[in-house]
């Protein structure tokens, strides 16, 4: 009796949920928009969607969570370096444009990419003209100097990434700007003048431009540098400014009047709404349910949408139209780890590639809403990807139990062999890929056990632990990595190479190619950027060779664009919607 | 309003020239439940007028309470088949609505309880408790229903009444308290109080200050008193008349004196035998009645107490067939008893009398 | 009375004692016992690419390669008397009560708390009141009519509000009544924002349903079964033997009773909400001590943690103070003792 009750109660439960999302959104899958944009699926993928010059309207962001920090200094996450365009312009930056466009890098507070002198060593940049703050003082290469100079203090920044740490020439141990408060000490930064800065740097690196456009090179007025207080209020050299700083809970932005269009040329940056918010410490699927609903513009965290606001979306063909399938910089994969036998030997590495049903892999990734079969590490949208297959996860994408048995029998385990394979236990996702690989596998004999770990701690002390992962036969490790930026340094150098593997804490699981690592050390030292990202690739086919990894899928969010919004493409920099292009009709 | 003066057999709620201030006639009080109907009151029949005392006996079960209830319209309504003549001072109460019973219960008639810590709320102070009961029919301010509380409590005995009037009733002995539950019942001066067992759970001592109370307030008051109880002692001090009832229905009905000195139902006599007494020898047992209380849903046939009776096979089976019906067998003497009188005489002269 | 009163206050100083006590242990004892080192729990706070150097300076500053009895020392004495803190270009001094200073945010724990307990309370305020009137008042009625198609049907609904999880309530009525018909405000909109009391409570009016919804439901039962037995006390029968009104007496007579135990959970549920509506306020998006405490739980930010644990017990230990004490004052017969 109570049962039935609860059904009836449920049922209708989910039959309102349907209607929501029916009544959520009301154009037609073929309506013509003011723009000459057709409302389909993919509209904003390598194109612009609703083209608009308007400007107007208050642009509402919301994000489940928090980012790590406001503060250039000291954030990590893509979506924070995309966002703070709107407040912080760097040396470089990413163009705001659709497609490969978007990971192009164009001069921002430069005026041209840097000049690499002395065999990629040294990198000087000039600055523009008329570039102000906020309150209307000018900036100086010497405020440039100081933000990249403080975010160096690990102890009081430490979020932020450490290339600054790990390249420039001659930084004093335990370097802090609050310590050592006479900027000109820091000899690794010249600024010969206001309008000039030059870095100096251990080893050659070709990609310094990558280097410029992080969010450290944001120029930071020395004067107004508040330490861990600064994200209370960061000053702006930017389009916007923060109007109100709620931390956790909101920020507001309004127009910077001080930023003047004129001086930035080539970043395509528009800013069209007036105002802008982020509400922060929303609920996942209210999150999606107000974008359907309209009642928020943009989820900042631009990995998706839920699984549940998918299965609705996907569904219902007013909705699918109004979805964008971005694809990331990232790629989900299992690292095989040559420090458990049988794996080190190469055949029976093999062995597993060749039996790997990777259509299952991607199913585990939510099929081909979650992305494409990887053939090999390094993913599409990454300068320098070649199509490299070596293992016919084309061709024969559910495996071939027979080419594996034979490999199998090369490695001298005719009949199979026992491991285990680990991954992040809060993740669902890493938990069906464990399993389809047992089933998989377990075709041609070899029997996986299945063993979680807690994802907070999956590289301090488990699967990036090398004797953890020697003493419990890890011998494969459910993984997946973002680059930084689209680029192969960005997105390989912390997986591969093997003289990053330290005690714990790892990044790199367990690639070791000898070969490998000299084809970095060449790449860094390459200026021209396209024999460069040649040699990106060539790494990629050395670890795939070498079958060091087991590739699983090229990831792809489902981004939801909301009616309002305006001007909306894919940024291939940071795989998300353009932060600094988006516009909203609503007034 | 009954103005039937002829008087008629097995009808002792009219006497010849008086009109009963409270009649009741042939009370019949049904409870159907699941298990089947309980006939907690079978044929109820008497008459009580200002001044005088009626004491109503008999074991529990025997729907003495029930019939307290029933005349006060306490039964919430739809739980009882109430059947039978209830006439109050002329006002018809078996059938009115149950608004006009609420506002003569607590004014016209009030009733006091067995255990007057659960009877009084536990949250309230007394006074606060006797100045709802006054302030419901008077409609006066809250100083002066206090003043009046003070007096009542001072009235029934309490010492220090302005200080006690501000007690819980947690705060009083267990005597001051039935008396505090008498003030409230008094409060507004009822022409008929019901007291069900009020000093069934007193001390002995408090017991007879307690009854004097109630002699003494109904002299003042000139208000009619029915006293329920199971204990033959306390009639025999308060009451004018007793009626003696058993499964239900009235046994026995007549001035204290004649049930105490000719009790004429093997019953009563029963009840008699059965009360402990100081001038016997200790070494003699207690002599109850032999038998259990008979369930009011399967009344037994014919006479109620024909199981238990001793004398029940002198009837020649009308015991176990008939039911003996409420005569007067002398003036203001009523009986239900199949026995004849002879064997009545001789049971009481040889077996019963001795014993007493 | 104050003797009973300067006790409990004692009492209560020694539980929040042994409570910060358990969550520091189980904070640092845990990873301990899975073989962590200070520079393996300084890696959470940390950015992706840290080097050990960096984990190690980490661990240095957040305290962790003490011993833990100086780190709770360290705590405790910030409590009493302060602490100083760098957070760059100066130091700061956090004043007593100092709960310390986030080992993500680096903002100190006192002051967020602060800001987010006004968000709570609205919550626990406005859906105390509605959980209380209509829960009781639906015990009531149902106790009356018991049995009825009344009673039976809200006890149901009744059921399925105590059996249906926050986050799925909250959300459908998100879905239809925020987005669908627009009547309430949408998830995430902070109470104190709003400039007037209609504001505030157009915000705040569906979480305050939800979640009486769920409460209301305990608390018909709770009134229900309490008044089933007071309407069935000797008092109930004199209070009608007096001549009062039906309404009176249910209310005066019966339902005073009854509503002791009422009161008593009562107290007790608001000191527990009072430590955070942690379902509610995710599913709401609500920034009050709920959310503040999940967020601080899934970075494993210690201060935080015990900033929330701590006020959660304060408000739990004077809700079960008060409630003693109400007790006192609504049942008279307490009071002797």
């Amino acid at each position: 009796m109570m049962q039935t009750r609860m059904m009836a109660v449920a049922s209708g439960a989910v039959l309102a949920l349907g209607m929501t999302a029916c009544s959520g959104g009301n154009t037609t899958s073929t309506a013509n928009n003011p723009g000459g944009s057709t409302t389909v699926q993919n509209a904003a993928v390598s194109k612009v969607y609703k083209p608009s010059t308007t400007k107007g309207g208050t642009l509402r962001f919301g994000l489940a969570g928090d980012f790590d920090s406001i503060d250039p200094g000291d954030t990590y996450y893509a979506y924070s370096w995309n966002f703070l365009r709107n407040y912080a312009r760097t040396l470089v930056v990413f163009k705001s444009a659709p497609g490969a466009q978007g990971t192009k890098l164009v001069p921002d507070l430069a005026k041209t990419l840097g000049v690499p002198t002395d065999g990629a060593k040294t990198w000087t940049y000039k600055l523009r003209d008329g570039l102000k703050f906020e309150d209307g003082t000018p900036i100086t290469s010497t405020d440039i100097k100081y933000g990249v100079a403080r975010q160096l203090d690990k102890d009081t920044f430490p979020n932020g990434p450490t290339y600054f740490n790990d390249f420039l020439k001659d930084v004093p141990t335990g370097y802090s700007v609050y310590k050592d408060k006479n900027l000109a000490d820091l000899k690794s930064i010249d600024t010969p003048d206001a309008k000039t800065i030059v870095f100096h740097l251990k080893t050659a690196f070709s990609g310094f431009d990558y280097f410029a456009q992080l969010p450290a090179t944001a120029p930071v007025p020395v004067a107004k540098d508040t330490g861990t207080k600064y994200k209370e209020h960061v000053v702006s050299s930017g389009p916007y400014m923060f109007d109100t700083v709620q931390v956790g809970k909101k920020y507001t932005l309004k127009r910077n009047p001080n930023y003047d269009p004129k001086t930035d040329p080539d970043s395509g940056r528009l800013a069209l709404p007036n105002n802008i918010s982020v509400e922060l410490g929303l609920n996942a699927a209210d999150v999606d349910n107000r974008l359907i609903a309209g009642d928020l513009d943009v989820d900042v965290q631009g990995s998706g949408v839920q699984a549940a606001a998918q299965g609705k979306i996907l569904n219902n063909p007013a909705l699918k139209a109004k979805t964008d399938s971005a694809v990331s910089s990232r790629t989900w994969f299992s690292v095989l780890n040559p420090d458990v036998p049988p794996l080190n030997n190469i055949d029976c590495r093999k062995a597993v590639l060749l039996a790997a049903d990777k259509t299952g892999y991607q199913r585990a990734y939510g099929g081909a809403t979650g992305g494409d079969i990887a053939t090999s590490l390094m993913p599409p949208v990454v300068p320098g990807h070649r199509a490299i297959d070596l293992y016919e996860a084309k061709a024969k994408p559910q495996g071939d139990v027979t080419a594996a048995k034979a490999e199998l029998v090369k490695c001298g385990q005719p009949n199979g062999f026992a491991t285990n394979i680990s991954y992040r236990a809060e993740r669902p996702k890493e938990k069906a890929t464990a399993e389809s690989l047992q089933q998989s596998l377990a075709k041609v004999g070899i029997q996986l056990t299945i063993k979680p770990y807690p994802q907070g701690d999956y590289f301090k002390l488990y699967a990036g632990k090398p004797d953890f992962t020697k003493t419990n036969k890890l011998g494969i490790m459910v993984y997946g990595w973002a680059a930084d930026w689209p680029d192969g340094f960005g997105f390989l150098s912390q997986i591969v190479d093997s003289r990053t593997i330290r005690p714990a804490g790892n990044t790199n699981l367990g690639i070791k190619i000898p070969a490998v690592d000299a084809a970095i050390d060449k790449a860094l030292a390459t200026t021209d950027a396209t024999a460069r990202n040649a040699i990106w690739g060539n790494i990629d086919q050395m670890v795939m060779e070498n079958a060091a990894v087991l590739p699983g899928v090229w990831s792809k969010g489902l981004l939801f664009r909301p009616d309002n919004l305006t001007n909306v493409f894919v940024n291939n920099g940071f795989s998300e919607y353009d932060y600094t292009a988006l516009g909203t009709s609503k007034k | 309003m009954s103005t039937n003066t002829t008087p008629q057999h097995g009808d002792p709620a009219v006497r010849p020239g008086i009109e009963g201030f409270l009649q009741v006639k042939d009370l019949r009080v049904h409870f159907p439940t699941d298990d089947g109907v309980v006939k907690s009151v079978d044929g109820l029949s008497f008459n009580l007028e200002r001044g005088e005392t009626l004491g109503i006996v008999g074991e529990s079960g025997s729907g003495k309470s029930v019939t307290s209830l029933s005349i006060m319209g306490l039964h919430p309504p739809g739980t009882a088949m109430i059947s039978g003549q209830v006439v109050l001072n002329g006002d018809s109460l078996v059938g009115a609505s149950p608004e006009h019973i609420r506002k003569l219960r607590g004014k016209n008639m009030a009733m006091i309880f067995q255990d007057p810590l659960s009877a009084m709320h536990p949250y309230y102070t007394v006074g606060h408790q006797i100045i709802e009961a006054y302030r419901i029919h008077n409609h006066v301010s809250k100083q002066v229903a206090r003043k009046h509380a003070i007096d009542m409590l001072d009235r029934v005995g309490i010492p220090q009444p302005n200080q006690r009037v501000d007690d819980y009733p947690h705060q009083f002995s267990g005597g001051m308290r039935q008396r505090a539950m008498i003030a409230m019942a008094l409060s507004c001066d009822p022409e008929l109080l019901i007291a069900d067992e009020p000093t069934t759970a007193l001390d002995v001592t408090v017991q007879a200050q307690i009854l004097d109370l109630i002699r003494d307030l109904q002299q003042e008051f000139n208000s009619a008193v029915i006293i329920i109880t199971h204990d033959l002692g306390v009639v025999a001090e308060l009451a004018d008349d007793i009626l003696v009832m058993y499964a239900g229905r009235s046994v026995e009905y007549a001035t204290a004196h004649e049930i105490f000195t000719a009790p004429q139902h093997p019953y009563t006599w029963g009840l008699l035998g059965s009360m402990p007494r100081l001038d016997r020898e200790p070494t003699e047992r207690l002599k109850p009645i032999q038998g259990t209380p008979p369930s009011l849903i399967n009344v037994p046939s014919g006479c109620p107490f024909h199981p238990r009776c001793t004398y029940a096979e002198l009837n020649g089976g009308a015991s176990e067939t008939d039911r003996p019906e409420f005569v007067e067998i002398s003036p203001r003497h009523f009986l239900a008893c199949h026995l004849s009188e002879q064997d009545r005489q001789r049971v009481w002269d040889n077996d019963i009398k001795p014993t007493l | 009375m104050l003797t009973y009163i300067i006790r409990r206050l004692i009492a209560a100083v020694v539980l929040l004692v042994v409570v910060s006590a358990v969550v520091f242990s189980i904070f640092f004892l845990v990873p301990r016992i899975g073989g962590a080192t200070p520079d393996d729990l300084a890696s959470r706070y940390v950015g992706k690419s840290a080097g050990a150097e960096q984990i190690h300076q980490t661990a240095v500053k957040l305290g962790f390669t003490d011993p833990i009895y100086a780190q709770y020392g360290r705590f405790a004495k910030g409590i009493v008397v302060g602490q100083d803190y760098n957070y760059g270009p100066a130091v700061e001094h956090c004043p007593a009560p100092c709960l310390g200073y986030s080992f993500i945010t680096q903002n100190p724990v006192l002051p967020d708390l602060l800001d987010r307990l006004p968000v709570t309370l609205s919550l626990a305020a406005g859906a105390s009141v509605l959980w209380l009137v209509g829960g009781v008042a639906t015990g009531v009625v149902s106790a009356l009519k018991r049995g009825s198609l009344l009673d039976r049907s809200s006890m149901g609904v009744a059921l399925a509000g105590v059996s249906l999880p926050i986050f799925f309530t909250g959300l459908l009525s998100l879905s239809i009544f925020s987005y669908g018909l627009g009547w309430t405000a949408p998830g995430g909109a902070n109470p104190m924002d709003a400039t007037n009391p209609l504001d505030w409570a157009y915000t705040m009016i569906l979480p305050w349903i939800t979640l009486a919804f769920l409460f209301a439901a305990s608390y018909a039962r709770l009134t229900r079964a309490g008044m089933l037995e007071t309407m069935n006390e000797d008092y109930i029968r004199t209070a009608r033997a007096k001549g009062l009104r039906e309404r009176d007496v249910v209310i005066r007579h019966g339902l005073r009773a009854a509503l002791t135990p009422i009161l008593t959970i009562f107290g007790l549920d608001l000191g527990l909400l009072l430590g955070g509506a942690i379902l509610t306020e995710t599913t709401f998006s609500l920034p009050g001590l709920g959310q503040y405490a999940v967020q601080a739980i899934t970075n494993n930010d210690l201060p935080k943690v015990l900033g929330v644990t701590l006020l959660g017990a304060v408000f739990i230990i004077m809700a079960n103070l008060v409630v003693d004490l109400l007790y006192a004052v609504v049942d008279p017969r307490v009071r002797t003792q």
